[in-house]
């Protein structure tokens, strides 16, 4: 219990410091002359430097140095607060909005999922859509400073070796000074990338508003639009054209991006284990996809295919969840190969969701090598990625992460089942949210929303959008009775 | 000359014994073991000092100020690297030459330039070892095949087999058969004997056959003495150490690589270190291994490790159990020549190969190669012909007039860019490359003062 106390005197500086954000809705909102929102964002900010402010006089007894092993409960309690603080604007400043609803989309952002259930986003306050899209912004810079610097620390899920892959950045770090500023470096990158992307959106015709809430959820890989339509509403392939290039820089590791632009080298994207292997997938199914859909003349044209294909399969893939057109209503296949290329693409260290290419990777040469020891027993056999040997206790929680992985999706499949939802609903609902992807198939496809689930399923949903995020075992590890004993 | 030897190992101890014996050398050795020493001085005309050698008041005691070559050649590299920048430094030593196994060191030129290490010469053994069973591997049938001026003339050792075409005919069809190839057979040994090798020679089977060649021709100069193989392509290695794991580096690309270890920590370490290579963990002479492994179709099996009559074993083994060819790496001479015509098809000696590189920068005069052949009993020598016609006991005479010591002859000249087999009528010009085939090489030094000019 004691460690729980200490973290929440950390997050209590952290909620403070949330308060700032609510600056970004407000300014929107005096910017748009949106009084009535007003209120909620005030409120919020107040409650986040108030609760902040007093969990940490409550607990100031309690302040310690953060030991490795309480950051588990600090990621959690962090992800899992900073959602309920951020429902507060949308409780106050949207008439009939259930908490359920609330929190299920303030989740939706912070583990940029995109998966939404609210309708008429077009009508929306312009306050309350830049604050959708500002949380999953946070969230993507959250879930990179805890891909890059904490999880390979604690060596969650084969995490640890990637630590090692990204030189200079956290190499050899002890938890506190060398986090800092690698989470500032790389907040840097992902923020002067946004910036990039929303001028290159506004460039290619989106308004100013549209351009900035669009960049936010693109880094992040989040999918929140500003259009209830998504990006179907724009009808602009340059649109499209500009959101795939940055959909796709996105879904690298933001580690390699840091690297090469300060030192102006771009053949470490070559070095990169993953980014060849992310990109070569998803470009060859973009084809794949295209080429199937033409043959099933589901437009008359191969390059209208080719251009549907190429957004929605890049936008699945890294698990975006952005949607240029039904492809819900695509033969079967499609869609549902689709979700399953979205759980193996994003590249550790992105804003991307799923098992991550790393972990990929390790799993196919683990297959291998076990083949390959077949045939000759006494060989050894190191499992290598980029040419550097793996320990054999990474290929193991790897191994432990892919069960854990699956295991989610069947029990919470499952639970949406037991619900009355029909089978691909349920499990495309659920592989998309444990993907932090979004649009599933059916009922929650591309072509609808979440709105349909009633507040059991919503919070179903939320709690494979959360261990999705938080990679499972770092939640998972909270449950064991080991960790709370003394 | 003066010659400071540095560390009694192995190589150390042969060198002295090659350079104690040549009349004009005054050898020193040191080493930190005084046994050794004791031991060398028994049987070998050397002065002997105990100490660390790289210590300037142990080198002052070996008299390095008046020494003309130092040889580095302890176990340690950075102990053989002081040395030779403290003999810079302290003593202004004309020639430093170190033994430097690491290829952390070798790998950077930079650090052998002028200005840098004092290393005149360094001698990687593992290199050396590694770069000839790589050449061997690619010319398959070769007993030995080592290079003269920068690898425009070759000189091949084999065994003349029944189905080569020049088996059971005179020498002198050589030229029929390939009228347009230059190559010159150097000597024939029968049953361990020499044959002098003149136009009306019959070759019989199992002659075992040096010739020289341009390196373009040699393959069909081979194909003569016995059917052509089939190049490499499977290759066994057993022992990962420092010659295994370069030779599977560097084969790896372009062979099917296997290669045995038996410490699972080595093991797991070059693992990680090769690409291609299928590394195994496990005894070479370990029938079951090799059988589940397809000896049986590998086409050249290595032993390569630490413990000559481990690699003894199991390259008979091998040979047994189906390996087209097999090779051993054996230090000791005695050891070697009881293998070899037997069940193991070539022997390699490192000590072979580093002292005959080691020798060609110590000797003096213009030897600019040294080989040993058929483990150290003959010798062939590349020497450049300097000086003018009246100063020089060589240039503007054809070799008829040449009369070298008994036993060695002049095979072939490289002038240039070309490349000349030797006849009675060549004249011999300045500058030329000189290969010269020694069988005995007691006469080394008699053959060497030969071309020196005499300023």
């Amino acid at each position: 219990m004691r460690s729980l106390l200490g973290v929440l005197n950390i997050f209590g500086s952290l909620l403070s410091w949330f308060a700032l954000y609510f600056l970004l809705p407000v300014l929107t909102a005096l910017l748009y002359g949106e009084f009535a929102p007003l209120r909620g964002f005030l409120i919020g900010a107040a409650v986040s430097v108030a609760g902040g402010v007093l969990l940490r006089l409550a607990t100031r007894r309690y302040r310690y140095d953060l030991k490795p092993r309480d950051a588990y409960l600090l990621v959690t309690v962090s992800w899992l607060a900073i959602a309920l603080v951020a429902t507060i604007p949308l409780l106050l400043d949207m008439p009939g909005m259930s908490f359920t609803r609330a929190y299920f989309e303030s989740m939706s952002g912070l583990s940029t999922t995109g998966a939404t259930q609210l309708q008429g986003l077009d009508g929306l306050p312009h306050s309350i859509n830049m604050w959708r899209h500002a949380l999953s912004w946070l969230g993507g810079m959250g879930i990179i400073v805890l891909a890059v610097a904490i999880l390979p620390l604690l060596g969650v899920g084969g995490m640890q070796l990637y630590r090692a892959g990204a030189p200079g950045t956290v190499k050899d770090a002890k938890l506190a000074p060398r986090i800092t500023e690698a989470a500032k470096a790389l907040g840097a990158v992902y923020a002067g990338l946004t910036a990039a992307c929303a001028l290159a959106l506004w460039a290619a015709g989106m308004s100013l508003f549209d351009a900035i809430c669009h960049a936010f959820s693109t880094l992040a890989l989040g999918g929140f639009s500003t259009h209830d339509a998504n990006i179907a509403y724009f009808h602009s392939p340059m649109i499209e054209f500009v959101l795939m290039l940055f959909m796709l820089i996105a879904a690298m590791n933001f580690a390699t991006h840091f690297i090469a632009l300060r030192r102006g080298d771009f053949r470490l994207y070559r070095r990169d284990p993953e980014a060849r292997w992310v990109l070569l997938l998803i470009l060859s199914n973009c084809v794949v996809i295209a080429s199937f859909i033409d043959i099933k003349h589901v437009y008359g044209d191969f390059f209208i295919s080719m251009r549907y294909a190429a957004f929605n399969v890049i936008s699945t893939a890294t698990d975006s969840g952005f949607v240029s057109t039904d492809y819900g209503s695509w033969p079967v296949f499609a869609p549902l190969w689709m979700l399953f290329v979205g759980c193996l693409c994003a590249s550790s260290g992105s804003t991307g969701g799923g098992i991550k290419m790393f972990r990929s990777l390790i799993l196919i040469k683990q297959s291998l090598r076990e083949m390959f020891t077949l045939v000759h027993p006494q060989a050894v056999t190191p499992l290598k990625i980029a040419g550097q040997a793996v320990p054999n206790g990474v290929v193991y929680s790897v191994l432990a992460f892919i069960f854990l992985y699956f295991m989610t999706i069947v029990a919470l499949t499952f639970a949406l089942l037991i619900s009355g939802l029909d089978f691909m609903t349920a499990f495309s609902a659920i592989v998309a949210c444990v993907n932090n992807a979004g649009p599933g198939l059916n009922l929650v496809g591309p072509a609808h929303n979440y709105s349909t689930l009633n507040d059991f399923q919503s919070w179903i949903c939320i709690a494979g959008m959360f261990l999705g995020r938080v990679e499972i075992i770092t939640f998972a590890v909270l449950l064991t009775p080991t960790f709370w004993r003394k | 000359m003066k010659i400071l030897i540095l560390g009694a190992g192995q190589v150390g101890r042969t060198a002295a014994y090659h350079l104690a014996r040549e009349p004009d050398n005054e050898v020193t050795i040191v080493d930190t073991n005084e046994d050794v020493l004791r031991d060398l001085q028994d049987r070998l005309d050397v002065r002997a000092v105990a100490g660390n050698g790289a210590y300037p008041t142990v080198l002052e005691t070996a008299g390095i100020a008046d020494t003309d070559i130092l040889v580095a050649l302890t176990n340690s590299d950075e102990v053989n690297i002081v040395a030779c920048e403290i003999a810079h430094t302290l003593y202004r030593t004309p020639t430093k030459i170190a033994r430097i196994r690491a290829p952390e060191y070798t790998a950077r030129e930079q650090l052998f330039t002028e200005g840098a290490l004092a290393v005149d010469v360094w001698i990687s053994p593992e290199q050396l070892v590694t770069e000839y069973i790589a050449k061997l591997l690619s010319y398959p049938g070769a007993l030995q095949v080592v290079d003269f001026a920068d690898g425009r003339v070759q000189l091949v050792g084999l065994r003349a087999r029944r189905d080569g075409l020049l088996v059971g005919r005179e020498l002198r069809t050589l030229r029929e058969h390939l009228p347009d190839t230059e190559a010159r057979v150097a000597a024939i040994y029968r049953n361990e004997r020499l044959v002098p090798a003149a136009g009306d020679t019959v070759i019989e089977e199992d002659d075992e056959i040096f010739f020289v060649a341009a390196s373009d021709d040699l393959r069909r100069v081979m194909a003569e003495l016995r059917r052509s193989e089939d190049p490499v392509r499977r290759l066994v290695i057993a022992g990962g150490g420092n010659i295994g794991l370069r030779l599977a580096l560097k084969l790896e690309k372009s062979n099917q690589v296997k290669l045995i270890e038996r410490d699972p920590r080595r093991a797991r370490r070059i693992s990680e270190i090769l690409e291609n290579t299928i590394v195994l963990n496990g005894d070479a002479a370990d029938e079951e291994l090799l059988v589940e492994e397809n000896i049986d179709s590998a086409d050249v099996f290595a032993a390569l490790t630490n413990s000559e009559e481990a690699n003894v074993l199991s390259a008979m083994l091998a040979k047994r159990l189906g390996a087209r060819r097999v090779m051993a790496l054996i230090n000791r001479p005695s050891y070697g020549q009881l293998m070899e015509n037997h069940s193991i098809d070539i022997v390699i000696s490192p000590q072979t190969i580093t002292i005959g590189t080691l020798l060609a920068h110590v000797r003096r005069g213009d030897v600019v190669r040294v080989h040993s052949l058929r483990r150290g009993a003959a010798e062939a020598i590349e020497a450049v012909v300097h000086g003018t016609q009246n100063r020089s006991r060589v240039i503007g005479r054809t070799l008829e007039q040449i009369e070298l010591p008994q036993g060695a002859s002049i095979v072939a000249i490289v002038r240039g860019e070309r490349v000349i087999m030797a006849h009675h009528d060549t004249t011999i010009e300045a500058e030329d490359h000189v290969i010269i085939f020694l069988s005995d090489r007691r006469h080394i030094e008699a053959v060497s003062r030969f071309f020196q000019s005499d300023n």
